[in-house]
């Protein structure tokens, strides 16, 4: 081996002696490891063949195996009683993949007993892309006694089928509580992540389904329950024999919620076929009375998994209805954002009551001009009458006057662009325009900075404010409730099943605005205006009771100087109608915030569906008949 | 353009020993197959083994292309780092699992007896290659001494299962230097004398799972559960197995462990008699081809090393294999290239780079 030419002598000798030497240990060794590999392998042979029966039996027969026993969701019910969300027993009959030879012919086969739809073909293809192969999956869900009695006399022939009961979630209500309630859905691979993090894996064992949006998502850990074990004897194919001890799950709590699904309902049918949110709130205590985003989707499509067409369809709607519309579309604020204007005026000193300027019809700033709606002005304007008429000119020069600093603190206050808190995750955030929002929000140093001509669209609630109808209508509660500030909130209490025991979800007051009390009554004085002399008066004719508003109008397309002329524009372009309310405007127990998109005037398309939410909410009264889109209104009030 | 990827190829593979590399990749992608099946069909854990692979292959590529003589001198520094590391787990290691074996250096935590695995024969090798032309028996007490330390340092804390395989790699590279035959019975007879003051100072699981090897029914909850379990799937798996994601013992969650230390289990219930043969003929030859390119190593260092390489993953294999197969106790160490678990693996790939560095660098030395 060794190729060394340099002078031979004694060390050389000694090198190759020395390799001779280890080659011999290397040999010594190899052959120590060929008697162990043997070793091994004998021993292999002894289990595997002459012990092999033996063993073949203990894995048949030798099985104590521990049975996890699936707890019972607990139910949602409305504050009457209503139920939005249970569960009902079905039987569904399950496939093995991993347990049947042909997927497909055993589809086929089963076709011919029980009636296996293409959507539920589709559906389960998509379950089973999503699933492990020893999972045991739904090809049909609700078997009639029949279709059981069917299967059972040919079970034999399908190995790897089972029938089983399964609990399955059912949404009575369908669409009208896509967006609060949420849905459930099978448990996928993230998930689980999280609940390995939570450390809550081991009470989801057995468990297929997991609350994915909504109050199901956000009270999950409530109605989920607590699951219980099982010692069973099981045969050589995992079939329960016979039990050896049980622990019996602990159900998941119910929730009892401030929702009124009548009230949400007569909402939602409001509606009509506009797109739009609608959120309620009770004043006193943060409450949510109705929370409506139109469309909504029929979340029954998700609970045994949605077929790939639907979920298609919705998705890819122009209408968006996966898109929870109170919780985070956000939207310019139009001329509801004014009395809080007038609010943050007298706040800050800014103006008096009395004080008034005079409206050209037009604010002229840096050479630009902003126009009025109203063609030569309002004339003479003071602060109510700003409100009642909805004057531009007016905010126009306060926003000038107060500066954006002011402006944005002041809003803050009241919520606007930041989260409520409600209980339910996955709120937007919304945009209130500040000179810092503005320096996160570009990049470039020219855009960064805060121009003083930006402010002034700001005080008509247009530029850059954007808001969810979820913090709209929380400020307006807030305003409603003198500057008390409540979290809103869906849930009123979680109960036990079993105890019966109640946990309140507390009213939590947020902070009280250090804002004078008659500052306050100004504005409210002037919202009260508003729907007795001003915008809101025809909507609001006859009420029994004592109300206020204010209309919104916001610009989703920007006319360059033209007149905005609603029949000239496609339907997506036209403006989106707002408005705020409160009622009784001495004692409020109900505030709302309205959009309907591209509604046009805030008069006409928003505050009609007000005026019923009020008419039910304080008198009882049902409307007589759907609410239509043109009702009234032929001349083009002001916004 | 062809000779630049002439070399860039030539920078690639150049020092990759390809026999080596085809029977490592043979094991790892069987491996593979085992893991899917041991872990129900979980992609997420395959790909996770997939990635500690790519990082192994890494190790595996920056070692071999390290020079020996490279390594010849960080010998000694790796050895008294890793000894002060293991001095620090003694005085200031965290406690998981009832062990004392992790070392919280702040920005991470390591586990310094994974790197004693390496630099125990690095050390020892390095060790006989300084004083190669005058060998003498005080040498191997020294050489001895060397790695009694770390042992006994990991046997405290308590690491068996780590703590026998570095004194197996050490041993090798005693053995292999030359320990006379005399001294090496001598030493096997005090063994077998000294059998009663070893097993007064193991722990208390330690000694409770070689009762249960002897008799695994003592305990049949408890610490017997895993071999009697991991018994049963290998006896049950009979000539030619019950066949790919079939495993009832597997499947029906009757092995404990079974992606990491128990995955022959699943592999045996599953591939039967016939697939181990052919899992033993894949490890020997790997291990055959490090055999070889050992004793073709041109200096002392590289063949002691080397040895105590090859040697060293036969050692995890048979130690591995025995303990599922319920003839040796079970100690925590995983079936390598096998098991799911970037450590061990990076370990053994680390081991194999240095011996594809030793064969490939070989010329370099000679001429």
């Amino acid at each position: 081996m060794s190729e060394l030419n340099i002078s031979p002598g004694v060390e050389l000798r000694d090198a190759e002696r020395e390799l001779h030497n280890f080659r011999v240990r290397l040999g010594v060794a190899s052959t120590l490891v060929l008697v162990m590999f043997g070793l091994l392998f004998a021993r292999f042979c002894y289990l595997q063949l002459v012990m092999h029966d033996h063993y073949h039996t203990l894995a048949e027969a030798n099985r104590i195996s521990i049975l996890p026993i699936v707890p019972n969701r607990g139910i949602i019910v409305d504050r009457k009683g209503v139920v939005l969300a249970t569960n009902y027993s079905a039987y569904t009959l399950e496939i093995t993949p991993s347990k049947v030879e042909s997927l497909d012919n055993t589809i086929e086969e089963l076709a011919t007993l029980v009636e296996i739809t293409p959507r539920d073909r589709r559906r389960f293809k998509k379950l089973l892309e999503e699933s492990k192969r020893f999972e045991s999956l739904p090809i049909r869900t609700r078997l009639s006694d029949e279709e059981i009695a069917r299967f059972a006399a040919n079970r034999y022939r399908f190995p790897g089928v089972d029938v089983r009961a399964r609990l399955f979630r059912e949404y009575p209500q369908g669409e009208l509580f896509s967006h609060v309630i949420g849905h459930i859905g099978r448990i996928s691979q993230k998930d689980l992540d999280r609940l390995e993090g939570d450390g809550r894996v081991s009470n989801y064992r057995g468990t297929d389904y997991i609350g994915k949006t909504g109050l199901e998502y956000s009270y999950e850990q409530h109605l989920h329950g607590t699951t219980g074990v099982e010692q069973v004897e099981v045969d050589s194919g995992g079939r329960a024999v016979r039990s050896l001890s049980r622990t019996p799950p602990i159900s998941g709590s119910n929730l009892v919620l401030k929702l009124d699904a009548r009230l949400q309902e007569m909402v939602y049918r409001a509606f009509g076929d506009r797109r739009g949110a609608l959120v309620a709130i009770d004043p006193a205590t943060g409450g949510v009375l109705a929370f409506v985003s139109k469309p909504g989707f029929d979340p029954n499509l998700f609970v045994d998994g949605i077929d790939p067409q639907n979920w298609n369809e919705l998705n890819t709607s122009l209408d968006k209805p996966m898109v929870n519309r109170a919780l985070n579309g956000t939207y310019p604020p139009g001329s509801t954002f004014k009395p809080f204007m007038a609010l943050a005026a007298l706040f800050h000193g800014k103006r008096t009551p009395g004080q008034a300027i005079s409206d050209p019809g037009f604010f002229n700033f840096g050479g630009h001009h902003f126009r009025d709606d109203k063609v030569g002005g309002h004339g003479l304007v003071d602060m109510y009458k700003s409100i009642v008429q909805s004057c531009d000119t007016y905010y126009y020069q306060l926003a000038a006057d107060m500066q954006i600093d002011l402006i944005s603190s002041f809003m803050g206050m009241f919520g606007f662009g930041s989260r409520t808190g409600i209980d339910i995750s996955g709120e937007s955030e919304g945009v209130l325009p500040s000179r810092e929002w503005k320096r996160k929000r570009f990049k470039k140093p020219e855009q960064q900075k805060w121009y003083a001509g930006e402010t002034i669209s700001i005080g008509i609630g247009q530029g850059y404010n954007s808001y969810t109808p979820l913090q709209l209508a929380g400020a307006t509660a807030t305003l409603a409730n003198d500057g008390v500030m409540f979290r809103p909130h869906i849930v009123d209490y979680v109960e036990n099943v079993h105890s019966r025991e109640r946990t309140l979800i507390e009213p939590k007051p947020l902070r009280t605005l250090d804002i004078k009390k008659e500052h306050i009554a100004v504005v409210k004085h002037g919202m009260v205006g508003v729907n007795k002399e001003g915008t809101g008066a025809r909507a609001f004719a006859g009420a029994p009771y004592t109300h206020a508003g204010k209309t919104g109008t916001a610009q989703v397309f920007s006319l360059k100087g033209d007149k905005y002329v609603e029949n000239r524009i496609s339907e997506r372009l036209r403006d989106h109608a707002l408005f705020i309310a409160y009622a009784p405007s001495d004692k409020p127990t109900i505030a709302l915030a309205v959009v309907v998109e591209n509604g046009g005037f805030g008069a006409r398309a928003a505050a009609p569906i007000a005026r019923q939410v009020f008419d039910y909410w304080l008198l009882g009264k049902e409307p007589a008949k759907p609410a239509r889109d043109d009702e009234g209104a032929t001349d083009a009030p002001p916004h | 353009m062809p000779p630049l990827i002439k070399r860039l190829g030539r920078f690639v593979v150049g020092h990759l020993d390809q026999p080596l590399l085809t029977f490592m990749l043979l094991l790892m992608i069987t491996g593979l197959l085992v893991l899917y099946s041991a872990a129900n069909g979980n992609w997420a854990r395959v790909n996770g083994q997939m990635l500690n692979m790519l990082v192994a292959l890494g190790v595996l590529w920056v070692f071999a292309n390290i020079p020996p003589h490279y390594l010849m001198r960080l010998s000694v520094p790796v050895y008294v780092v890793g000894l002060v590391l293991l001095l620090g787990v003694a005085l200031f290691g965290q406690v998981v699992n009832g062990a004392r074996r992790w070392l919280d250096l702040g920005v991470t935590r390591i586990q310094p007896s994974e790197l004693m695995k390496i630099a125990a024969p690095l050390m020892l090798a390095w060790y006989f290659d300084r004083y190669e032309a005058t060998l003498r028996l005080k040498n191997y007490v020294i050489a001895a001494l060397l790695l009694l330390m770390p042992v006994g340092l990991i046997v405290r804390q308590p690491d068996l299962g780590t703590a026998v395989l570095i004194f197996a790699s050490g041993c090798y590279v005693i053995f292999l230097a030359g320990l006379s035959w005399k001294i090496i019975a001598g030493l096997a007879i005090a063994g077998a004398a000294s059998l009663p003051v070893l097993w007064s100072v193991l722990h208390d699981y330690q000694r409770q799972r070689v009762l249960t090897l002897l008799d695994p029914s003592q305990d049949p909850l408890g610490a017997g559960y895993h071999t009697i379990q991991s018994t049963i799937a290998v006896g049950s798996g009979g000539l030619a197995g019950k066949g790919w994601l079939s495993g009832s013992q597997t499947h029906l969650d009757f092995i404990p462990e079974r992606t990491t230390d128990f995955i022959f289990a699943v592999y045996s219930e599953e591939f039967g008699l016939i697939g181990n043969g052919i899992l033993l003929v894949l490890f020997l030859l790997v291990i055959a081809r490090a055999a070889t390119i050992a004793a073709q190593a041109p200096t002392l260092y590289a063949r002691l090393l080397g040895g105590a390489i090859t040697l060293t993953f036969f050692t995890y294999a048979f130690v591995n294999m025995g303990m599922v197969s319920g003839i040796l106790p079970v100690v925590g160490v995983p079936l390598p290239l096998i098991s799911y678990g970037g450590t061990s693996l990076v370990t053994i790939c680390l081991g194999f780079g240095i011996l594809m560095s030793i064969h490939t660098h070989k010329k370099l030395v000679q001429t």
